[in-house]
């Protein structure tokens, strides 16, 4: 028998259902995996045992009772560690958090339980999310499974790491600026942001409320689609919840793309900072699709070339107000001083790290008095010719394709000291989180380094449906969940 | 503030000041860096004032949403004990700070 | 030179929902705490706020109470400082696009009506509450460190901004308490000063009299009676003035309004100003009030105190009686007294008399007694027909307070009506005459003073019950 650990989500379904094997014994897999991956990885800052094995053993009798709530059931999941979970300690992977046991569960993990999948544990992330890289974590970097020289992108790097190591079926990260697809795109699996509003934030440790989305990993475009409909929903604790009818991301899967209308965007197939091996194999892809039938056109979009100058300052104008809850009063660190005005600043001072800091500094300047027009209001108003950009787009075509970063990943080390050079490897996924558009990753091949390379799709509002459905094809044309397979288990040296 | 995005203009921005409205203490190595830091990220982010975005309004929200309400009824609270179990400090049942000097 | 003073009055009023502003904890001044406390308003990390529509509609019950304009399009945002009992260190409020604006509130000054602009009613959310350990008298200046229940905070908080266009004193007080008047009629909180459920803040400044401009400006906080707005804004008009005719300016400041030594001292002003870094509230969405929902609010509007008082003058009370009765307190139990039949002037003599007096002295309001309209009229109607002298009437009525009954009810059970027919009291009066000959005989011998003994023997006989006035008539035949 095959390691269970290297099971696609649906497979492991059709295992557990024909009593193949147990719940347990695709934990037991599972575990097994991560006992062998961690040491050099770290992809996980906690992994609750305890937890996992009652709900494996759980989801063991609700199938032996004939109880079956889906296709998640008894299905090994990674959480990233800014999802708050009951009981089992939430750092968002820094020392302000160092501690914290939450008393409630976030609504995505509230839905993961009932569908009756089993929480492995929590993984790493550059702290509250903020990084492209997993390197800026309080609690240690997490290492690319392809090369653990690199990188496995951030922020959601050890859920992409997790998903692509065999230590997890399946994994949620949240993306604000690229936070999923950029880390699935370096570590060689699908990475979905869905649809701003689709999924609940509640129990997301916010970074910009306005930007974030959580989102699955998986190995297929397929699993990516299940994990998708098992969060999606609407949620009266979030206000910002998307309350019409949830589309069907499994709806088109096998539709293949005949007749379907495909954009190239003009503005990220070259120039500065592209490595040309992404851009050959973007437009690789993009000729497979047109030779399965799509029409391809190119589109330009000017205003992206503004969009990261924009996110730049509505991301940390958000973050500086989110971030001025952790002070030392309710729970986490408390450094010390003589009044509470020194405690608070002693205790920030302390707690977060230098990205965390650089940002809320950023971010309160943009705000401050006197530069309000000039910076945040114009940033918002640039998102608006953003999505200006991108309805005129979706008035001639179905999605459109780029690479989801510019480049596949880096070294580890290799952009630490210079932020702005960090901040573009974002460049291509940031203009969908302005837009609150949905967009996801799949990986197309390697460059001759041996890295993954993924394409990024995007769709407009709630195209889930068509957006899956050229991923889809795409994953077909590329076969390459099996070769991830094949690499990854060649990790443990 | 540049009026064309290839005229690089210095970044007004006095770190000590926004960290203490920020309340965070810095230390004279991470003021320097900030220093030399902010304002390049600044600059860069600052382009957005090259765009011409007369009449166009701010999107402050990606979704065309109005509305969201809860009906006025009581539901659970958390329990106490688990609630101030994750406080620094504690004292008859409420958290504890240090003298708060005066109110602004 | 003569100056003077330019008053503005901004009022934090805390909305008596069921709910907090942007989460299911209840509302509730009376726990433990720390006991109403959820992830939302305690600001746990993930946690995401949901308005509460009543608070909505109460505050545009507010604004339609204000005379304002609801506004079509509003917007939440956030306002940002840091402050131990506030848990997200922002508060969500309102800020460019507020919900009501452009109101009025007419009060009556020695010089006739003076209209004052109510500029903007804006939603907002409580913080926690702190309590100051160490040092003096529990002030936050000498405290050696605070403690911190966040119960309060979330409640729903309403802040009304009025229009600089108060000139003295009395009429930032008239206004104030006119606005309380309002919010109690519209039933939306119970605007407790001492428990601090109304909140005020002063803005004062002084000018040249007959002149258009703005002084420099003051701000006065923790005046926490109308009788210490009152004071603290004749101490700051004296202050000012002094300075300006000595010669001096007067600071742009904060002043807090010390109670106990009767005046307002300088806070120490921060080392910079305030920047509250005011953006659009990420996580609630714009609030679009169309003219439906506007009007469906409309409808609920109760009757406004400036309603009230001039249909109670149309009943026949005289102005002063109209305005006591009604008050928040009183004015629906009078109408509902009216309603059942009462005579106006009555009812409103037994409420602004002895039911207030008697909630007074229990610490309660009359809303809260089990008195109603019909209790009134029947009361009023039982004394008028002689049934209940004017001390069993007082007696019955602390009953029916108290919880015992109609007053018929009470009047029966406690045995407290009176003998007001003639043909039952004469047997007693027969008695009493027969029993005291050697008074009979004065009485006859025209010794008017010996008649008080012999009603008071009545009243013994009767044991109270006696209609004295009857008394005195059939004794005297
Ligand atoms: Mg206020
Ligand atoms: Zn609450």
């Amino acid at each position: 028998m095959s390691d269970l650990a290297d099971l696609t989500i649906s497979a492991a379904g059709v295992g557990l259902r024909s009593g193949e094997f147990s719940a347990t014994d695709l934990l037991e897999a599972v575990h097994k995996r991560a006992t062998m991956t961690e040491a050099d990885l770290h992809a996980y800052l906690t992994i609750d045992r305890v937890g996992a094995a009652k709900a494996a053993v759980a989801a063991e009798s609700a199938f032996r009772r004939g109880e079956d709530h889906g296709p998640l059931q008894g299905i090994p999941i990674a959480l990233k560690d800014n999802m708050v979970t009951r009981a089992i300690e939430t750092t968002a992977s820094s020392k302000i958090l160092a501690g914290w046991v939450p008393p409630y569960d976030a609504t995505v993990v509230s839905r993961l339980k009932q569908a009756g999948s089993v929480i492995i544990g929590k993984t790493n992330l550059d702290e509250f999310a903020m990084g492209s890289s997993t390197e800026n974590s309080a609690y240690g970097l997490t290492r690319n499974p392809w090369n653990p020289d690199t990188v496995p992108g951030g922020s959601s790097g050890g859920s992409a790491a997790a998903v692509a190591v065999g230590s997890a079926l399946g994994s949620l990260g949240s993306d604000t600026g690229g936070s999923i697809r950029q880390p699935a795109s370096f570590c060689g699996v699908v990475g979905v942001k869905p649809t701003y509003g689709l999924v609940s934030r509640y129990g997301l440790i916010a970074f910009a409320s306005s930007l974030d989305q959580i989102g699955p990993f998986t190995r297929t475009v397929g699993d990516a689609a299940l994990l998708l409909q098992a969060i999606a929903g609407h949620d009266p604790m979030d206000s910002t919840s998307y309350q019409g009818a949830i589309p069907d991301a499994t709806s088109g899967l096998d539709a293949g793309v005949q007749g379907l209308r495909i954009g190239l965007i003009t503005e990220m197939m070259g120039g500065e900072g592209y490595d040309p091996e992404v851009i050959a194999a973007t437009r690789a892809t993009v000729s497979k699709l047109e030779n399965a039938g799509a029409t391809v056109t190119e589109i330009s979009m000017p205003s992206v070339d503004y969009a990261l100058s924009a996110y730049y300052l509505i991301a940390p104008a958000e973050c500086s107000a989110n971030l001025a809850r952790f002070d030392g009063v309710r729970y986490g660190l408390r450094v010390g001083g003589s009044t509470t005005e020194e405690m608070m600043a002693n205790t920030r001072g302390e707690g977060f790290g230098p990205e965390v800091k650089r940002r809320i500094l950023l971010g309160t300047y943009a705000l401050s008095a006197g530069y309000y027009d000039a910076y945040y209001a114009q940033a918002q108003r640039v998102r608006t010719l953003v999505i200006n950009d991108f309805n005129r787009a979706y008035e001639t075509v179905d999605v459109l394709i780029s690479p989801t970063a510019p480049t596949t990943a880096f070294k580890v080390g290799e952009k630490a000291s210079d932020p702005l050079a960090m901040y573009l490897s974002d460049i291509c996924t940031i203009p969908s989180n302005l837009s609150g558009h949905p967009g996801m990753s799949v990986p197309v091949g390697l460059d001759a380094a041996g890295l993954p390379i993924g394409v990024q799709i995007l769709a407009p509002a709630l195209g889930e449906p068509v957006m899956f459905r050229v991923a889809a094809e795409i994953e077909r044309q590329a076969a390459f969940a099996d070769r991830a397979v094949l690499a990854t288990s060649a990790v443990p040296r | 503030m540049p009026e064309d995005e290839s005229v690089s203009v210095p970044v007004d921005i006095d770190i000590a000041r926004v960290a203490r409205l920020a309340r965070i203490s810095l230390t004279g190595t991470e003021l320097g860096i900030y220093e030399a830091q902010l304002p390049v990220i600044i600059d860069h982010a600052a382009r957005v004032q090259a765009l011409d975005t007369a009449g166009i309004e701010p999107t402050s929200h990606p979704l065309p949403l109005a509305n969201v309400f809860r009906t006025d009824s009581v539901g659970d609270c958390l329990d106490r004990d688990e609630v101030l179990s994750q406080a620094p400090e504690t004292q008859d049942h409420q958290f504890v700070v240090p003298r708060i000097m005066d109110e602004a | 030179m003569t100056y003077e003073a330019v008053i503005g009055i901004e009022t934090h009023v805390e909305l008596s929902t069921s709910s907090k502003m942007f989460c299911a904890c209840p509302v509730d001044t009376d726990s433990e705490p720390n006991t109403n406390v959820c992830p939302v308003c305690l600001g746990l990390p993930g946690a995401l706020p949901v308005m509460n529509e009543k608070a909505v509609e109460w505050a545009m019950m507010i604004g339609h109470g204000l005379n304002c304009e609801i506004v079509g399009h509003s917007v939440m945002s956030r306002k940002n400082y840091f402050y131990p009992d506030m848990p997200k260190n922002y508060q969500i409020s309102q800020y460019d696009l507020p919900l009501c604006i452009n109101g009025h509130l007419d009060i009556e000054t020695d010089e006739g009506v003076r209209r004052v602009g109510v500029t903007r009613v804006h939603m907002e959310e409580d913080t926690g509450k702190s309590s100051h350990i160490g040092g003096d008298s529990g002030r936050i200046q000498d405290a050696l460190y605070s403690l911190i229940d966040f119960n309060r905070a979330g409640t729903p908080l309403m802040e009304i901004v009025s229009e600089p266009d108060m000139r003295t004193p009395a009429e930032a007080r008239a206004f104030v308490s006119e606005l309380r008047e309002i919010v109690l009629a519209l039933g939306v909180s119970d605007a407790k000063l001492e428990d601090g459920s109304m909140r005020f803040d002063g803005n004062i400044s002084m000018r040249p009299g007959g002149t258009e401009g703005f002084g420099v400006k003051v701000e006065i906080k923790n005046m926490n009676s109308m009788r210490s707005l009152q004071q603290a804004l004749e101490y700051e008009i004296e202050r000012q003035t002094e300075l300006l005719v000595d010669g001096h300016e007067v600071v742009q400041e904060t002043r807090h309004w010390n109670e106990g030594a009767g005046k307002t001292e300088s806070m120490r002003s921060k080392e910079e100003a305030f920047d509250y870094r005011y953006f659009p509230e990420p996580d609630l969405v714009p609030l679009a009030v169309d003219e439906a929902w506007d009007r469906r609010v409309l409808a609920e509007l109760p009757e406004l105190p400036s309603q009230a008082r001039s249909r109670f003058e149309d009943l026949g009370l005289d102005p002063e009686a109209a305005a006591l009765v009604a008050r928040g307190e009183t004015g629906p139990l009078f109408a509902a007294a009216v309603e059942a039949g009462a005579d106006p002037k009555s009812a409103a003599n037994w409420l602004t008399g002895e039911v207030m007096a008697w909630t007074r002295r229990n610490n309660t309001d009359p809303a809260a007694t089990p008195l109603t309209g019909k209790h009134i009229a029947q009361l009023s109607t039982m004394q008028g027909d002689g049934r209940l002298s004017a001390s069993a009437a007082k007696e019955v009525l602390g009953w029916v307070l108290a919880g015992e009954g109609s007053p018929e009810e009470v009047a029966e059970a406690r045995d407290l009506v009176q003998m007001s027919d003639a043909g039952e009291l004469q047997g007693i009066v027969d008695y009493v005459l027969a029993e005291n000959p050697e008074a009979v005989a004065k009485l006859a011998e025209g010794d008017e003073k010996v008649l008080g003994y012999l009603v008071g023997q009545v009243m013994k006989a009767s044991g109270g019950k006696a209609d004295p006035k009857l008394a005195r008539e059939l004794l005297a035949t």
